[in-house]
């Protein structure tokens, strides 16, 4: 029943294809190298004082690996819980709103913590 | 059939916990007032179970993850195989949860 066009776009009825399934994956890949450096960060800054964290934070790498982080978790993130709405909540409008601020949590939360990296980057 | 909906559970619980995260940095880059502050609230008796609580959920996640891309890539979908799998990421996170947090206590 599919028109050759719509074999070709590949798209099927979610209109999306398997995008979504996609970047689950490739976050999820980039989630492992990036969670456990960042678990490592903490383990070395826990119980360091002020200066210390903040100095640290600053550096151009921690920064760098930091800002991935965030894109890849917060990505992953907005994914995974879009996929928990989707199967749980088949009232269509409250899915709808639940969805949309399953977007908007996931955008404050990086864009929030990305800038607070970026402030301490570029000298407190 | 457990395995899978701890996933989600770790998977919602690590999404709020996101937040903290993201306000310890925000603490971090407002200054040392009130980064002492909310530091004091992560150190707390209540802040540190919720930490090892995060901590066990990243680590159950990333390895139910890591199971999962098993599956992707075609192995692992002998029940034996499946279930040696799903205990190696009940022993392995909870293993390796207590080990981080006897590293950090040592360190500091």
């Amino acid at each position: 029943m599919r028109t050759p066009l719509g074999r070709v776009r590949g798209l099927g009825s979610a209109k999306d294809g398997t995008e979504h399934f996609w970047h689950q994956r490739i976050t999820a890949l980039a989630n492992v190298p990036l969670t456990i450096f960042f678990v490592l960060l903490i383990l070395i800054l826990a119980g360091q004082d002020y200066q210390t964290v903040a100095a640290t934070l600053s550096s151009p790498a921690i920064a760098i690996l930091l800002l991935l982080a965030i894109l890849s978790v917060v990505t992953h993130m907005k994914l995974g819980m879009q996929v928990i709405i989707e199967d749980y909540v088949h009232t269509e409008s409250t899915k709808m709103l639940l969805v949309i601020a399953n977007t908007f949590f996931c955008v404050i939360v990086g864009l929030s913590a990305a800038f607070a990296v970026l402030k301490l980057a570029f000298g407190g | 059939m457990v395995m899978s909906i701890v996933h989600r559970i770790t998977g919602a619980g690590l999404y709020f916990g996101m937040a903290l995260l993201a306000w310890w940095l925000i603490a971090a880059a407002s200054g040392p007032a009130y980064f002492d502050y909310v530091n004091g609230l992560f150190g707390s008796i209540v802040g540190q179970i919720i930490l090892f609580g995060f901590t066990w959920a990243l680590i159950h996640h990333m390895l139910g993850g890591l199971r999962h891309f098993v599956w992707d890539l075609g192995h692992g979908f002998a029940l034996k195989t499946a279930n040696a799998m799903a205990w190696a990421t009940v022993i392995g996170s909870v293993a390796l949860t207590i080990l981080l947090w006897i590293i950090a206590y040592a360190t500091m």
